[in-house]
């Protein structure tokens, strides 16, 4: 079993790259309730595609709050690497859809430090219709966001933080809502910008659909309980201390697939459980 | 219609420098918390206008208790309690609406408190929670045209973090936006724009000046900078032809201002599908 201590180590698993966030024995609690994060130690490297996995109430937003800066650690300390810039897609369920803003706009305000003329320039206009083009957004620069499919509406704010110029996307639950078909575009697309040399964190609670076709699956409930390969990492051990709940995996066609233990139908017929486009994405 | 405008001296008020004076403010103030409610009502913040002004109220009193200036005072109060509201909200899981509840609130209360056992302050007392937009000097004109200038400025030069931090202040900051210092300027700002119009709208109906051509302009497009323009012409027109009507109708300047920019709520509403714009003025 990975342990927190030999996530350390877990850099055998990836190419080794330059240390972009470290987080050393980092602890979260808000108020006086209990600690939602502990002794939280973690390496994200340039060009890294890390999923954190881990059920409601984990930690699994509060991590990427405070590997991002936007939430103060109550002990332990964060290092970003100096002059990084992460661009950040938030939980769709926290987008006020009603706010009046078309998609350039929503992509424009990305550019936000420093003096900048409160019009997108012709340049920024050209980079915008450029960014939303290569994420498949083509033709939609005017219209509102929330008209406005679900896997188009992620990948506005995807390309929002791209726009940025930042290296490093954090997306907290970037496949919530979405259908299969949308959600496999999307694990593409942050597969070929993570192929392009953008480093890519983010947290899911779809284990089959997502996590186990990322190389680095981090299994958080408050402490870290197992990081590095989907093939070590989810495991009926580690998935059941994470999740609280007894978990099988399964082999159908190649791929492993995580089931409930408590529902022996799943079990008995593997197929129910697996997610018929998967092998789209066996290339990761 | 016709025999209305034949029957009327349209240009014969502006005889008078005090009609072109509270015209010009009028105007002006329309358009000033035009631009200003956007922000206002995109944060969720509908009832602050209504809240300052009231809390700015129990500034003028104390400032008159204490000796300093009362428009200094009273402005300062406002930035106080502007600024309050905001690091309440943000430090406790407390609404903006409660936060303005419990602020402004207590600071009216202290305000009727301390004219109610030391006496009114001044003579002002009663423009400032009614207004008195016939009564404006050359020296409301200016504050109006300098808080105006300075709101715009503010806009222009802060445009981007502005939107960004409305729209998704946890997402701006983590972007390296600096959403205290845009927060504190947009409160300051807010603060002053309810300082200068007070005295012209009144404590009373100075909400709706602030709340109702955002309003307006969010019905009639789907794009922020479109809104803005929107919103302050809104603004400017209920200002302009509501000063225009109470001399003629010989109404209250501030109610007729509020009665016409209501008027343009209820067209947006019921016209509002066919003539929404869609973003294309800001374009």
């Amino acid at each position: 079993m990975n342990t927190p201590s030999s996530l350390m180590n877990r850099r055998t698993l990836t190419p080794a790259g330059e240390a972009l966030i470290e987080a050393r024995s980092l602890s979260v609690a808000f108020a006086t309730g209990p600690n939602v994060l502990d002794d939280i130690n973690l390496t994200v490297e340039r060009g890294d595609l890390i999923g954190i996995v881990g059920p409601s109430g984990s930690g699994k937003s509060t991590l990427l709050r405070v590997l991002l800066g936007s939430l103060k650690p109550s002990h332990g300390t964060v290092a970003r690497s100096r002059g990084m810039t992460i661009g950040f897609v938030p939980q769709v369920e926290r987008i006020d859809w009603n706010f009046p803003v078309t998609v350039s706009e929503c992509v424009g305000m990305a550019r936000s430090r420093g003096w900048k003329t409160p019009w997108i320039t012709k340049n920024e206009r050209v980079e915008i219709l450029d960014v939303l083009e290569r994420l498949g957004l083509h033709g939609l620069a005017d219209r509102h966001i929330r008209d406005l499919s679900g896997g188009q509406q992620q990948r506005v704010f995807l390309a929002r933080a791209l726009f940025t110029g930042a290296e490093t996307i954090f997306l907290d639950e970037p496949t919530s809502g979405l259908d299969v078909k949308t959600r496999h575009e999307v694990l593409h697309l942050l597969a070929d910008l993570n192929a392009e040399g953008v480093t890519v964190v983010l947290s899911t609670h779809d284990l089959n659909g997502i996590a186990a076709h990322l190389p680095i699956v981090v299994c958080l409930n408050t402490r870290i309980l197992g990081a590095g390969s989907p093939e070590r990492v989810l495991t009926p051990s580690i998935l059941e201390q994470t999740y609280g709940s007894p978990m099988k995996i399964l082999e159908h066609a190649g791929m492993r697939v995580v089931v409930d233990a408590g529902y022996n139908s799943s079990v008995d017929n593997p197929a129910l459980t697996t997610v018929p486009s998967a092998k789209r994405v066996s290339g990761l | 219609m016709t025999q209305f405008f034949a029957a009327v001296d349209l240009f014969g008020p502006y005889e008078f420098q005090f009609f072109r004076n509270g015209v010009i403010v009028a105007t002006l103030a329309g358009a000033l918390c035009g631009l200003v409610g956007c922000y206002v009502v995109l944060r969720n913040m509908s009832y602050i206008g209504h809240g300052l002004s009231h809390a700015i109220f129990g500034g003028y009193a104390v400032a008159g208790l204490v000796g300093v200036n009362l428009f200094l005072g009273a402005g300062t109060w406002g930035v106080v309690t502007a600024l309050a509201i905001g690091g309440i909200v943000r430090r406790r899981p407390i609404g903006s609406d409660a936060a303005i509840g419990v602020v402004t609130t207590a600071s009216f209360a202290l305000g009727i408190a301390v004219v109610q056992k030391y006496g009114s302050p001044g003579k002002n007392a009663d423009a400032l929670l009614f207004g008195n937009i016939l009564g404006v000097n050359a020296g409301d004109v200016w504050l109006v045209a300098g808080v105006s200038l300075t709101a715009v400025a503010l806009v222009a030069f802060g445009y981007r973090p502005l939107l960004f931090t409305t729209f998704d202040e946890e997402v701006a900051e983590a972007s390296g936006v600096n959403t205290t210092l845009v927060e504190v300027l947009l409160m300051i700002v807010l603060a002053a724009t309810v300082l200068a119009t007070m005295s012209v709208i009144g404590v009373t109906l100075i909400a709706a000046t602030l709340v109702v051509p955002a309003v307006v302009a969010r019905m009639l497009t789907d794009s922020f900078s479109t809104m803005l323009l929107i919103a302050t012409a809104v603004g400017a027109v209920s200002g302009f032809v509501g000063m225009n009507l109470s001399f003629h109708l010989d109404l209250p300047s501030g109610s007729t201002i509020v009665l016409v920019a209501t008027a343009m709520f209820l067209a947006a509403f019921v016209l509002g599908n066919r003539v929404h714009l869609a973003g294309k003025l800001g374009k």
